[in-house]
């Protein structure tokens, strides 16, 4: 078998796909953060929870009304993006104009309410989910196998990465989120409805975790406690890479799950912190992040 | 002019005055409480009460990040367990290490740990800051999960408690009830010198406007470094006397989970009050408590997250906050 760095090629290859697909779920995870920060300038620290609802629901439909891998790939984000636009109507607004500090206490309140409730009904054990058949199997690429569902995410991952990056940065709806960053107060003056635009973006940032969460039902253990720790390595991707832009979100998100499958070959003990050190090496040399821009 | 500087000077009295009174109003409560304390280990368990006591230290030193400087840290509890880990390590395993030597080992590695998360956090500010040591406070957890000393998973467990100097026996109960309890008071009556000393005031003018504060001349950032080596050295002080009275140090006091705890017990108390934290440490470690007695006990999780909405929307004052406006407003 071919070696390199006295590792076997197909390890190093398959170690590289887990990374490059972690990525995607950090990339999503980010983006949707960043999204959410940019016009209501908190940290969403439901975010893991809703991703958890996304997986969660995803399960709980397919289990009680036998609602499709697909279907669900559009309910799940919608029902639970409709779930976020509540908390942002009936919680956020409330304290919109406080210290932003009280909206990450807020949503961090809201993720141990969501997690604790769901935790009670479904156990921590994790719930099974079997992938659609479509994507049994996968290709051998001759120095690697590819299961075609992990294929499916990495596409399906860049493309709606892609397609938010495009809406907020080459759409008139982007441009209007773009100056409600800015100012929204002027915003508000030229007759947009901010406060409804405000709900739209927090609920926009939540079904992008929700979609997360029905990419991610097949293939990792679905339950009430996938979101928690996960959070903080994508908290840990964001401060990396800086909350400037969102394409830096998606760059950094997919570079550190590379960076992690990588790890994970070559000294497996480290894998768990390594992001948590690149993200100390990074603040130390650039302590706005790789693309942030304030200083 | 004559009549104007008479009037100011009069002003000025009644102000000192009013201040007199004002301090001994608080001397008087401080006393009360101090009394209620002394006692309270004739009513109530000790283990329970020094639980409560731990955990009030550790809530006393994040809110001078969180009321005093405006720090919202979200990885204390790598500190507290810093210290509990280091102390529990050193009194298991050292047989001539007494338990002062072992909290002092303790409280000096949080001290440490806080230096260097200080530097490299110290510049950021807001949810910024927040999100970095949380993730620097999970790097803490995976270390104390793989290194070969902690007992990973399981924790260290059957840490003596020992003699304090030598000579009293801490196993009992009441000794050290009375012990942890002069370390509280140590480490409350710190804090207390602390905010209302100059440097305090500083702190104080940062929390409330940051540009002013550097405008003035002030070096803000050595400024929050000194408060944050503070913070993390009581609450790493409150972790050790915490492994001491337990025996155990596990890793729970790592979780990002208990970070965001002391955060709710000091919001509950009261950010920017000196008792508040003491206060909302108590009710949160008694919530959990009757909570875990009752047909509740799996639904403290979502409990604690429904109070954290409530406080947050409706009662950012904290209880005693809510005390002080009440008086401010029915005595004056």
């Amino acid at each position: 078998m071919t070696m390199i760095l006295g590792v076997p090629v197909a390890v190093l290859f398959g170690q590289l796909l887990l990374g490059v697909i972690n990525g995607a779920f950090y990339a999503l995870l980010s983006l949707g953060l960043a999204v959410i920060f940019g016009l209501l300038k908190i940290i969403n620290f439901a975010h893991g929870a809703l991703y958890m609802l996304g997986a969660l629901v995803t399960v709980v439909m397919f289990d009680a009304f036998g609602v499709n891998y697909w279907v669900s790939l559009f309910v799940a984000p919608l029902l639970v993006g409709c779930f976020g636009v509540l908390i942002e109507y009936f919680l956020l607004r409330r304290i919109a104009h406080e210290d932003h500090i009280y909206s990450l206490l807020l949503t961090f309140g809201v993720a141990l309410l969501i997690q604790g409730i769901l935790t009670n009904i479904y156990g921590v054990s994790g719930l099974r989910y079997s992938m659609p058949d479509v994507f049994s199997g996968g290709v051998n690429l001759g120095f690697m196998f590819l299961p075609y569902y992990r294929a499916w995410v990495i596409v399906v991952a860049l493309l709606v990465c892609f397609g938010t990056w495009f809406m907020i940065e080459k759409t008139k709806l982007g441009s209007y989120l773009r100056a409600g960053t800015e100012d929204s107060q002027l915003m508000q003056g030229f007759g947009i409805n901010v406060p409804l635009l405000v709900s739209l973006t927090y609920g926009f940032g939540v079904m992008l975790a929700a979609f997360a969460g029905v990419l991610a039902a097949p293939i990792y253990s679905v339950s009430p406690v996938m979101g928690g720790n996960l959070l903080i390595v994508v908290f840990a991707v964001v401060v990396i890479g800086g909350m400037g832009s969102i394409a830096g979100a998606v760059i950094t998100g997919l570079l550190m799950g590379v960076i992690e499958g990588l790890t994970k070959v070559f000294y497996p003990e480290g894998s768990a912190a390594v992001i948590f050190l690149v993200m100390v090496v990074v603040l130390l040399i650039r302590p706005s992040g790789l693309f942030g821009k304030e200083a | 002019m004559m009549a104007e500087s008479a009037n100011a000077s009069e002003i000025r009295a009644s102000i000192v005055q009013q201040r007199k009174a004002d301090d001994r109003k608080k001397l008087m409560v401080n006393l009360v409480l101090l009394a209620l304390l002394l006692v309270a280990p004739a009513v109530l368990y000790p283990v329970f009460l020094m639980k409560i006591l731990c955990f009030a230290l550790f809530a006393v030193a994040f809110n001078l990040l969180l009321g005093f400087t405006g720090l919202l840290s979200f990885g204390h509890a790598a500190f507290l367990a810093t210290g509990g880990y280091t102390t529990g390590y050193l009194l298991s395993t050292y047989a001539n290490v007494t338990t002062e030597m072992g909290i002092i080992a303790g409280t000096a590695a949080a001290t440490l740990l806080g230096l260097f998360f200080g530097l490299v956090t110290i510049r950021r500010q807001g949810i910024y800051f927040a999100m970095i040591t949380l993730a620097l406070a999970q790097l803490v957890f995976f270390f104390l999960v793989q290194a070969p000393f902690t007992g990973g998973e399981d924790g260290m467990h059957g840490v003596p408690r020992g003699y304090l100097f030598g000579l009293i026996d801490l196993q009992n109960n009441t000794a050290m009830y009375y012990f942890v309890l002069a370390i509280f008071l140590f480490g409350y009556i710190l804090v207390q010198r602390i905010v209302t000393s100059p440097y305090g005031q500083i702190l104080k003018a940062i929390k409330q406007n940051e540009p002013r504060a550097v405008s003035l001349g002030y070096n803000v950032n050595q400024y929050k470094l000194i408060a944050f080596v503070i913070s993390a050295g009581l609450a790493g002080l409150a972790g050790s006397v915490k492994t001491v009275v337990f025996q155990l140090a596990s890793l729970n006091d790592a979780h990002w989970h208990m970070s965001g705890e002391v955060i709710l017990m000091t919001l509950i108390g009261g950010t920017g009050t000196l008792l508040g934290p003491v206060v909302g440490a108590a009710f949160v470690v008694n919530l959990e408590y009757q909570l875990s007695q009752g047909a509740l006990a799996d639904w403290v999780d979502a409990i604690l997250g429904g109070i954290f909405i409530l406080t947050v929307l409706a009662f950012r004052s904290g209880i005693v906050g809510e005390i002080q406006k009440f008086l401010k407003k029915n005595l004056h």
